[in-house]
């Protein structure tokens, strides 16, 4: 069960009107190391990985669907004036046939989500070495977001984005290195 | 130039079609070298830590676009 605060984790101001950004950005909405995603997959291991590290997948998994809904403004906000002819070319015509000015789950280049994009191994080792490459890829996807645009307000929260994948990564190293220790572990007395 | 940053130097050959970029540069964010976080790390203030997106400055990580001379296209290269 969630509480939602009705407010955004970070902040989206977007100062210029660039449609084809939002194409771009819908990278992270619907991709495959984007943020709905990241959720689903640690929402989703989070029931057989060891008691010591589910609470760490839940909160994770729950700041994921903060950054979606900040992802989903940034796209929303391009979108919601934009003409047919300026969707159009910003490469979104095949997009508005579909479903107007809606938000979609699918990547920049229009294939919708899947959940072949997720895994769950099963073993907690593999699983958290996935969710470990799923973050660096996801800042990867945050830099290269980050060069195509120069609108300084977009790139600010594109760059709190970039920055919490890091620290997520991180404390998923730390759950492996949680991990590896507990057994061996010898008592002293 | 950042440290969290690192250059390599493509193969550049004589025959290649387009102008060469001779540099090319990838992050190295701080979380490659800490693999556990130790206690009682500095903290950021409040409205230093929402701004930069993390509460502990050893974990701040950077990123400049303007890198069109490491080979990474920048400021709208997307075209308008």
């Amino acid at each position: 069960m969630w509480i939602y605060e009705k407010k955004l984790q970070y902040p989206v101001r977007v100062s210029k009107c660039d449609v084809k950004m939002a194409k771009y950005l819908t990278e992270q909405y619907g991709g495959a190391d984007g943020e709905l995603a990241a959720a689903l997959r640690y929402m989703n291991q989070r029931y057989t990985i060891p008691n010591k590290v589910i609470g760490l997948l839940t909160d994770i998994a729950t700041e994921e669907f903060a950054h979606l809904e900040m992802i989903a403004t940034m796209v929303y906000k391009l979108t919601k004036d934009a003409t047919v002819e300026q969707l159009e070319e910003a490469g979104l015509g095949a997009h508005y046939a579909n479903h107007d000015r809606a938000l979609f789950y699918n990547n920049a280049a229009g294939v919708p989500w899947t959940a072949t994009y997720i895994a769950a191994k099963g073993d907690p080792i593999a699983d958290l070495y996935e969710d470990i490459a799923a973050e660096e890829k996801a800042r990867a996807t945050y830099q290269w977001l980050i060069d195509m645009t120069d609108d300084v307000d977009l790139q600010d929260s594109l760059k709190f984005l970039r920055e919490r994948e890091i620290v997520h990564s991180l404390r998923f190293r730390e759950a492996v290195e949680i991990l590896k220790e507990e057994q061996g572990r010898k008592t002293i007395f | 130039m950042y440290p969290q940053t690192r250059n390599w130097f493509p193969y550049v050959s004589p025959y290649d079609p387009c102008p060469p970029i001779r540099v090319k540069t990838y992050s190295v964010p701080p979380q490659l070298f800490i693999t556990f976080q130790p206690p009682d790390l500095p903290q950021n203030s409040p409205a230093e830590a929402l701004r930069t997106g993390v509460l502990w400055p050893s974990l701040y990580s950077p990123y400049d676009p303007r890198m069109d001379h490491l080979g990474r296209g920048g400021g709208g290269s997307h075209g308008t």
